[in-house]
């Protein structure tokens, strides 16, 4: 027996490294509590003028976390702010812009039919001389200040949507300067551009560097850490768990301290010996969606994983599999047929999804437990098409008994209940539909530690039955604690194939991040 | 132990679902008409009245529970009166042309089909929004009806067609054996049959219906193609008791039949409503436009007293829900 990754994470805390000076910015003991959730736990954190500090994290460690409560979108439970040594308030974006602070987030913040200077003195227009009119001439001369500081060549009268990612990345950056940001918070913005337009905006924080702004900068990528970051912080389960410069580690010391995550797993997996049938196959698939080449295979009997970072393509290949999303390329295969059509076509040949987002994708939150329960098995429970309200509702009945749906009746709008139960219907439904290929997309999302272990006992109850299960999860421990065999995703694609040996969080991490 | 606790213990309370309680309310409201004009004018409580009130209910019910299928799924048929003007002139050259009426009734109900096919496919493979696409289809059938009867009436039907619209049989009008009919078929199709459950499904969330394996795109034409196919049935039973067919025919139903839908308590978002809902709203819109005549109150006021109506009736569902 595998002993169960539940061991309490070390904390080594190096004393912050020795730095000349004051810190521009620096946040002590910082805590923000979400109903559920410990988003940060205690934090502090800070950076010095024209420094490139790097933070770390799995999904969910409480980056964004840390970079909302730094732009002042969140305010924290608790904790203090010193800007220059001086201790202040930040109690709102217009509070963190007065101390020069500027997040840039993934999803940019331009309006895409303005054009580039438009965006970036936006909400700043000059007033021309006649009142209530604008003065079009010094906006665009300014503008072009702005872009000859960061060395974008295009004419601010450009409409931003006819621009690509990089170039609006970079008015991003000019619209943060031109607010003489000091500060500069970015998360992942290499994710999306190309090997030239990286080494552009690395030149940029460069110069942006010499002038003594303070970058602060999320990356998923290890080169990227080793190449630009001054200084590195790491943090896991919103809390900080290691503070390091580069010279004086090491990439695979840094995924140490990124994984370890503390699960609650209270019942003990059967592993299967003896996998069944290929139940699924994809080959060469690549879907309207983006992703490319999927190769993978699940039997019947087995749990397989399918991790990597958020973006990575998960969700995609489970849409594409279930038909949600146009197949471009290769095929997919369900007991040795190939798939073609819809959704109703997969769920006829058996494959249900239980996706992400339960509320807005996988139940009718208006109508009752019981029609939620029958929607998916409607032609299963009624073959000769005639539907019977009483014959639902006992079928409902057993579905409700059989996965201890905690529901006072059958006739219960499925609103109202706990986002465990709810989950068990979107399951149940499936159940009922006779469904063979289980696909969940993070079963385990906005779940309570009770539910999580009811709804892997679930899971492992159907894989016993003989069903084959695909699990897209980004909790790391959970797919090593829970799968036979995992998928690791980057880019849109499979990049490598845990088996069971091999399947640990660090390498999950290690493969998802890994960008030679 | 307190005393409204032991009352609440001790009586056995019947569970009735929101949409029951709604639609009792609105049998009461029916109701209360009712008493309420026989009161008020003696002409409301005859036979003859009681039969022409059913038989101009039953020409609303016809394009309304047609609409309320649609409506099920979210979305709206704005076409169904133009659909009626273009069904009805071709119905009627068909019947002039061979004598028959039986070819000219299936020309009136293809012809309804076939558009509410055009707008299926519309909303469902195009993805151009319900709303946009049958208001256009509107305009369309207009400019076609307009050109193609070109300001003339056809007129003068044989007997036993006309029948159809202002005959009788056992002293009730043959429109309204049609309505009862629809009503049932209607009512066992939206409750009692699977495609009718997926219908709701859709309405509810359309995105968790196609994630489920409803076959999304099959059912959102079949329900255009079945409003399409009842404003056909409405407009041959119109052709029939009007005995003649002009460009404009039906121009003025669309929106009585939207009102009826939403007085009998569906949704527009989708998801809630009934056909038998239907029924009873076109019942109370025609009883109180009704009682409006017998009462000698100017026919200017009765759009406004409709208005007032429906956002009633909308605004009494929304409380009732709220409370929930």
């Amino acid at each position: 027996m595998r002993a169960v990754m539940a061991t309490t994470p070390r904390l080594e805390l190096a004393a912050p490294p020795a730095v000349p000076g004051t810190p521009i910015l620096e946040l002590k003991g910082i805590s923000k509590t979400f109903p559920g959730v410990k988003a940060l736990d205690d934090v502090s954190f800070a950076v010095w003028p024209g420094e490139v500090h790097m933070l770390l994290g799995e999904n969910g460690a409480g980056k964004s976390s840390l970079m909302k409560v730094l732009c002042g979108a969140y305010q924290a439970d608790a904790g203090e702010y010193f800007h220059n040594g001086e201790k202040v308030e930040i109690r709102s974006p217009a509070d963190a812009r007065r101390f020069g602070i500027a997040v840039i987030f993934q999803e940019f913040s331009l309006v895409p039919y303005l054009d580039v200077a438009q965006n970036i003195f936006l909400g700043r227009e000059f007033p021309s001389r006649i009142p209530g009119l604008l003065d079009r001439r010094r906006l665009y001369r300014e503008a072009q200040k702005v872009l000859d500081l960061i060395g974008l060549e295009v004419d601010p009268r450009t409409k931003v949507h006819q621009l690509g990612v990089a170039q609006q990345q970079m008015v991003e950056i000019g619209k943060a300067l031109s607010q003489d940001a000091r500060i500069l918070v970015m998360d992942e913005p290499t994710a999306a551009l190309s090997d030239r337009e990286t080494e552009r905006l690395f030149e940029v924080m460069r110069q942006l560097q010499a002038k003594g702004v303070a970058l602060v900068y999320i990356s998923h990528r290890m080169a990227e850490v080793f190449a630009l970051g001054d200084r590195i912080t790491v943090l896991r389960d919103g809390k900080l768990v290691g503070r390091a410069l580069p010279g004086e580690t090491s990439p695979d010391e840094l995924v140490r301290m990124m994984v370890g995550r503390n699960v609650d797993m209270s019942y003990p997996r059967r592993f299967a010996t003896e996998p069944g049938e290929v139940v699924l196959e994809t080959k060469g698939l690549s879907s309207s969606n983006g992703i490319r080449d999927i190769d993978l295979k699940v039997r019947a009997g087995e749990i397989v994983g399918l991790c990597g970072l958020v973006g990575s393509g998960r969700t995609e290949v489970a849409r594409a599999i279930f038909g949600a999303d146009a197949v471009t390329a290769g095929e997919v295969r369900i007991f040795g047929k190939q798939r073609t059509g819809g959704p109703d076509a997969a769920a006829f040949a058996g494959v249900g999804l239980i996706p992400e987002s339960r509320k807005a994708e996988g139940l009718a939150l208006i109508r009752t437990v019981s029609d939620n329960l029958a929607v998916a098995g409607l032609p299963k429970l009624f073959p000769n098409m005639m539907f019977s309200p009483g014959k639902a509702r006992r079928s409902a009945q057993e579905l409700i008994q059989r996965l201890r749906i905690a529901t006072p009746s059958p006739n219960q709008s499925v609103a109202v209940l706990s986002g465990g139960n709810q989950q068990k219907v979107v399951i149940g439904k499936w159940l009922a539909a006779g469904t063979r290929l289980f696909i969940f997309d993070e079963p385990t999302r906005g779940i309570d530690v009770g539910a999580k272990s009811e709804i892997f006992a679930l899971i492992d109850q159907l894989v016993a039955e003989g069903a084959a299960v695909l699990m897209i999860s980004s909790e790391q421990a959970e797919i090593v604690h829970v799968c036979d065999r995992a998928y690791v995703m980057r880019g849109k694609r499979i990049v490598g194939e845990l088996g069971r040996a091999d399947l640990s969080e660090e390498n999950i991490v290690r493969m998802g991040m890994h960008d030679e | 132990m307190s005393l409204a606790g032991d009352i609440s213990a001790g009586t056995p309370r019947i569970h009735l679902s929101k949409d029951m309680q709604q639609l009792i309310y609105r049998l009461l409201a029916a109701g209360l008409l009712c008493v309420a004009l026989s009161v008020a004018t003696d002409a409301f409580f005859t036979t003859n009245n009681i039969l022409n009130v059913l038989r101009q209910a039953s020409l609303l019910f016809f394009l309304a529970s047609g609409l309320t299928l649609v409506i099920l799924t979210g979305g709206l048929d704005l076409s169904v009166g133009a659909n009626i003007g273009l069904s009805a002139c071709l119905a009627a050259t068909v019947i002039k042309a061979t004598g028959s009426p039986a070819l000219g009734t299936l020309t009136g109900l293809a012809t309804g089909c076939a558009i509410g096919v055009c707008n299926g496919l519309m909303v469902a493979k195009l993805r151009i929004p319900s709303f946009i696409a049958t208001y256009g289809m509107l305009w369309v059938l207009h400019g076609l009806t307009y050109y193609y009867m070109a300001g003339e009436t056809i007129h003068g039907f044989p007997p036993g067609f006309r029948q159809i619209g202002s005959g009788y049989f056992l002293g009730i009008p043959i429109p309204v054996y049609l309505m009862i009919g629809f009503l049932i078929a209607g009512t066992v199709f939206a409750q009692r049959t699977v495609w009718g459950q997926q219908i709701y499904a859709i309405g509810a969330n359309p995105v968790a219906a196609r994630l489920t394996g409803i076959p999304v795109d099959r059912r959102l034409i079949l329900v255009y193609a079945f409003s399409g196919a009842m404003a056909g049935v409405a407009s041959i039973v119109f052709l029939a008791r009007l005995n003649s067919a002009e460009g404009d025919i039906g121009e003025a139903m669309t929106l009585p039949a939207i009102a009826a839908v939403l007085i009998g308590g569906a949704s527009l978002f989708g998801g809630v409503g009934s056909v038998f809902g239907t029924f009873v709203g076109a019942l109370i819109l025609t009883l109180v436009l009704n009682g409006m005549n017998l009462l000698a109150v100017n026919s200017s006021w009765q759009p406004l007293v409709t208005g007032v109506i429906v956002i009633f009736a909308v605004w009494l569902d929304m409380i009732g829900r709220k409370r929930s």
